[in-house]
């Protein structure tokens, strides 16, 4: 009924870069004053990776994993340890603190956020109209006349007609609803970039699609590249075209979001894909592998991070931090099982199950 | 037939008195069984969390049951109502008989005190005369029971991570083993990794024990992996009840059936979803008649005027929906 096919993976991936992140890190120190050494939770090591235009990037990670800090370091609300953003091409990172003025403003005008909370994001005393005439405002995009910007905005996100909405306040509308607003305050920017971090899951169940499937209509009509961030590893094979994993900071797995959804390759994948409830399963299905908890980022394991969980560790794992390895198509795990000094019968294990 | 263990017959609750008040659960029809799990699932603001508070009589103001009745039958055969009973009884009931996990469990703990003392607390409070080394031992007889080393036993909640306290949680609830364990939203909070660890726990105890559970969620795809029987509620009424099987493959009901379908599916064919039109509706202007209707793809003219009842419908299924119609009794 609708089961209707899938566009699967737009096969007209644009391979053009719009934002790059390299090597980005981020530490925040926790040590108390005069204490003699310095400590610092390691929330982002080395993460990289690429938007590309009129694609949808997810992150997919555990709370705790960092992926929130990536956004939020993408969108250069914190400043970076290390690393650099471009943004085509171009290093873009911010200096100083919060007084960084034009450059980043100028920036901020292409690469948009949207919040996990709709509750929280937009202010209670104010109006609809009020909210999206500042961002239109401030980005300089009011044109020449304000009411049609308005009503044009709210269109795009399905909240018609728009007069109804506009002289609302944020409580009279549902979460749905609000998150709508948010998007078309992000929109108001004209923005090249969203990120949009967990925009669903504060959401009724029964809309968070019609919000999913929102942003993936403005994908393909603004061109817009999405930075996708969720929990939710099947939410991320419906809507993302490319899928990237995190855990404890670091980027495990990538690649096109069928391949790392349908073919995990790193065992922290896999035992997310595991985990994740499956009405087909009979209850009590015993699995191994299903132990332990993320590690304290202030003193992370030595080695791959994910190893003191690992059904599959080597002893590699326990020193050496596995770098890339690329498996074809794009996609790639960041686990030594496809190393030289892999065990190739564990790769072959994995292809037959 | 399988032996009742809590009967909830024509339940309502309310938040207020007089004109403004909000029907929050209405006229819900409910059995527990032994030894089941029975799921509740339904969206924010369906009124599952009020069910289960108000018939443990645990709703605090302006919250009030009006009208209904709890049944909860005794291991001798007898049974009581919870909403009449006198205080004391009903506090000796709590906790030795129902118990309850509740939302946001990760911050139900007392931050100031060891978890020995809250565990040995619950001890203390319903049988005072045992000597204190024995409830020390029992202590760590449930934390090792949810799979805690017992060296954990004098850390502080803030010592724990989010897992580990959702387990402490469930030790507490099972300290003076209940025949009625009921969880509201239990693992929200918790990464799909523990929380299928922490499921498959109590699943576990549950087969050892012999306990009963009301699982509360939002996550029907959970449900329909963990439990025996579901129930989903819609604006305060259980639009459907049936086997978790037989709801994953045939939803009766129209709001089961687009609640099934706004999860992604991990394997399988992508499929473009739609999730369901509209939004819950707002309880204080309740639609008339099938308070689902205004969403429904299906929805026929008796909908809007007339409200469906919740009977059997065929073979052990209950759904109240125009499109099933009772069968006559």
């Amino acid at each position: 009924m609708t089961a209707e096919a899938a566009p699967a993976v737009s096969g007209t991936v644009s391979s053009e870069i719009v934002l790059e992140a390299d090597g980005l890190t981020k530490h925040f120190p926790v040590s108390k004053p005069f204490a003699r050494t310095k400590k610092a939770v390691r929330a982002v090591e080395g993460v990289s990776f690429q938007l590309r235009k009129a694609s949808v990037t997810a992150l997919v990670g555990e709370s705790g994993s960092g992926k929130s800090t990536v956004a939020r370091l993408l969108a250069q609300l914190y400043p970076l340890t290390s690393g650099e953003i471009r943004l085509h091409g171009a290093n873009v990172a911010v200096r100083g603190g919060l007084t960084r003025g034009r450059k980043f403003r100028a920036y901020c005008r292409r690469v948009q956020m949207i919040f996990q909370d709709p509750f929280a994001s937009l202010n209670p005393v104010h109006t609809i109209r009020y909210h999206l005439t500042r961002a239109l405002t401030i980005h300089g995009n009011r044109g020449d006349d304000l009411e049609s910007s308005l009503a044009d905005l709210l269109t795009r996100v399905h909240l018609t007609p728009a007069e109804r909405y506009l002289d609302r306040y944020p409580h009279e509308l549902s979460g749905g609803q609000r998150q709508r607003v948010a998007i078309a305050r992000a929109l108001a920017a004209s923005p090249e970039v969203l990120l949009a971090d967990e925009p669903v899951s504060m959401l009724d169940v029964s809309i968070r699609l019609g919000v999913l499937n929102l942003l993936r209509d403005l994908k393909e009509r603004l061109h817009l590249s999405i930075l996708y961030i969720t929990h939710d590893i099947a939410s991320a094979r419906y809507f993302a075209d490319e899928t990237i994993v995190m855990y404890a900071g670091q980027i495990v797995e990538g690649g096109d979001s069928e391949t790392v959804t349908q073919r995990p390759a790193h065992p922290y994948t896999q035992l997310l894909i595991e985990s994740a409830p499956d009405p087909d399963r009979p209850a009590v299905e015993d699995k191994d592998g299903g132990f332990g908890e993320p590690p304290s980022l202030i003193e992370p394991p030595p080695g791959c991070r994910f190893h003191p969980r690992c059904p599959h560790a080597l002893d590699v794992c326990r020193t050496d931090v596995p770098p890339r390895f690329e498996l074809g198509d794009g996609h790639f795990a960041a686990c030594w099982l496809y190393g030289d000094h892999g065990d190739h019968g564990n790769h072959g294990e994995r292809e037959a199950s | 037939m399988k032996e009742r263990i809590l009967d909830v017959r024509g339940l309502n609750v309310g938040y207020g008195l007089g004109d403004d008040a909000v029907r929050a659960v209405r006229d819900v029809d409910l059995t527990l069984h032994k030894g089941e799990v029975l799921g509740l699932a339904g969206e924010s603001g369906s009124g599952k969390s009020t069910l289960a508070y108000g018939m443990t009589r645990l709703l605090p103001p302006p919250g009030v049951v009006t009208g209904g009745e709890v049944l909860y039958h005794l291991e001798d055969g007898s049974s009581v109502d919870l909403l009449r009973l006198p205080d004391a009884d009903l506090r000796r009931l709590r906790w030795s008989e129902i118990a309850i996990v509740f939302q946001g469990a990760i911050n139900s703990l007392n931050p100031v005190q060891r978890i020995s003392t809250q565990l040995v607390d619950v001890l203390k409070a319903h049988s005072p005369r045992t000597p204190h080394r024995l409830r020390q031992d029992r202590a760590r007889e449930l934390l090792t029971l949810v799979g805690i080393a017992t060296d954990r036993l004098h850390s502080y909640p803030h010592q724990l991570s989010g897992g580990m306290r959702q387990r402490v949680m469930i030790a507490m609830a099972l300290a003076l083993q209940p025949r009625v364990v009921i969880m509201d939203e239990p693992t929200t909070a918790l990464d799909v990794v523990v929380q299928r660890q922490i499921l498959r726990t109590l699943v576990d105890l549950r087969e050892r024990l012999g306990f009963s559970v009301v699982f509360i969620t939002h996550d029907l795809s959970l449900l329909v992996e963990f439990s025996d029987r579901i129930a989903i509620m819609y604006a305060g009424r259980v639009v459907e009840e049936a086997q978790s099987a037989d709801l994953y493959r045939t939803p009766l009901h129209p709001y089961s059936d687009g609640l099934l379908r706004s999860f992604p599916a991990l394997k399988g064919p992508r499929r473009d979803l739609a999730g369901i039109p509209g939004s819950p509706p707002d309880l204080r202007t309740m639609p008339t008649g099938c308070a689902f209707h205004p969403r429904c793809p299906r929805a026929l003219d008796v909908c809007d005027s007339q409200t469906p009842a919740l009977g059997q419908s065929r073979q052990n299924r209950s759904v109240a929906c125009w499109l099933h119609p009772v069968a006559v009794p």
